[in-house]
């Protein structure tokens, strides 16, 4: 009884193997791929720009209120440029994903199992690791960085938005102390996490689709572990990137 | 055919709106990031005995505008002083040569800049020039020790004495 959940990370593992394996010949059909970052990427870029325009809006208002008792809300931009950057831009970003896109690369992968299909491919010997669930995971991997990018930049517009052309922040002074306090590193940091949560997030979902129970109730089950383990893996993987990248 | 093509240009444009917003960000938003196309305008330079933590893309103004930036700090190992080199947009050409220049900081806890006062000079400052009078930094904690020395001194001189004349020192 104890060891199921650890049985349950050893699959993950081994799949996630199985799935690497795999992922070179899917790059061949490239075509695949394209049609998965599409499904993954392009179809959320609505949401990822709205909220990332909200998220920065928000950032805005409540930077500018804490830093205006300082006497420092010039500093608005580096406090918005950071927070999107290193914290906001990935972790939102890979939440939305994971509501997004994570949930129908599962509710699909397991509609397949459910429905046999990925049963007749094997009979077939056509590999369904490589042709159904590595160009799917492929997707997702690329999709996410760019997103994350498109969600920072709407995120700092958001907040140029409401700091200067609502409250007055001085816009030279917005993008000079910008421009001066975040580093390259800044930006590489929230690079690497975008792209770690993209590996998460991707795998949790194909993996929760090809290994849910073949019924309706299996499918549905599996879609809302998908939500609820790549959110928290999100979390967890954030803080510990953070403590890594803060004590070098 | 139709609907394969929609797929591809979308994400085709999804993948290259992703891209440009990656590079904006690796390329723009860091000062110190990686710099494409030369900035117009001229350098000057100037030497300071201490420019506090002024640093390569910190701004350049004049009566609070802003008119170039700092480019480049460097160390003077002949007389020990700093170097910044500053670059003046090209339409500010009309800068007295001998104006000065002090670090100063952008509200109580902003980051440095450096100001330009106009001087009196009919000539104007060219490609390559010095600014020769400067003013340094003001290190906050070199302040506020001085300010805890007099304290002291003024305090060993006797606590009566201290309390006596403390009123008459306010005044001046």
């Amino acid at each position: 009884m104890m060891l199921a959940p650890v049985q349950r990370i050893g699959r993950v593992g081994v799949f996630l193997g199985r799935l690497l394996l795999q992922c070179g010949p899917a790059l061949l059909r490239p075509r695949a791929v394209v049609h998965q970052v599409f499904n993954a990427g392009a179809r959320s870029l609505i949401i990822i720009m709205l909220c990332g325009l909200f998220v920065g809006m928000v950032l805005g208002l409540q930077g500018f209120d804490l830093l205006q008792r300082f006497g420092s809300e010039d500093a608005l931009g580096v406090a918005a440029a950071l927070g999107l950057l290193k914290e906001l831009g990935p972790v939102v970003t890979a939440l939305l994903f994971a509501g997004r896109a994570g949930t129908s690369l599962t509710s699909e992968i397991g509609l397949m199992r459910a429905t046999d299909q990925l049963t007749a491919m094997e009979i077939m010997a056509v590999d369904p690791l490589r042709h159904v669930v590595a160009p799917r995971f492929l997707g997702g991997l690329i999709a996410m960085p760019l997103l994350v990018a498109i969600f920072n930049l709407v995120g700092l517009f958001g907040a140029q938005l409401i700091g200067v052309q609502l409250l007055g922040v001085d816009p030279g002074a917005f993008w000079s102390q910008m421009q001066s306090a975040v580093e390259l590193d800044d930006v590489v940091e929230g690079i690497v996490k975008s792209l770690c949560f993209g590996v998460a997030c991707s795998l949790i979902a194909v993996f929760e689709g090809y290994n849910a129970e073949p019924t309706a109730a299996g499918v549905g089950l599996a879609t809302t572990r998908t939500v609820v383990i790549s959110s928290v893996l999100t979390l967890l993987i954030d803080y510990m990137l953070t403590a890594a990248f803060l004590g070098r | 055919m139709k609907p394969q093509r929609s797929l591809e240009v979308g994400t085709g444009l999804f993948v290259l709106l992703g891209f440009a917003a990656l590079f904006f960000l690796t390329t723009q938003l860091p000062g110190s990031g990686l710099q494409f196309g030369a900035d117009s305008g001229y350098r000057v330079t100037a030497k300071f005995d201490n420019i506090g933590d002024l640093k390569a893309g910190s701004p350049v103004s004049m009566a609070g505008v802003r008119i170039g930036r700092v480019e480049a700090v460097s160390f003077d190992a002949n007389d020990y002083r700093a170097v910044a080199t500053l670059r003046i947009d090209p339409q500010f050409d009309r800068i007295p040569d001998d104006s000065d220049a002090s670090v100063q900081t952008q509200g109580l806890l902003g980051g440095k800049y450096i100001g330009i006062g106009p001087g009196g000079s009919d000539t104007f400052l060219k490609d390559g020039g010095q600014i020769e009078f400067t003013q340094s930094a003001i290190v906050l904690e070199s302040l506020v020790n001085k300010f805890f020395a007099n304290f002291a001194s003024k305090g060993s001189e006797g606590a009566a004495e201290a309390t006596a004349s403390g009123s008459s020192e306010e005044g001046k």
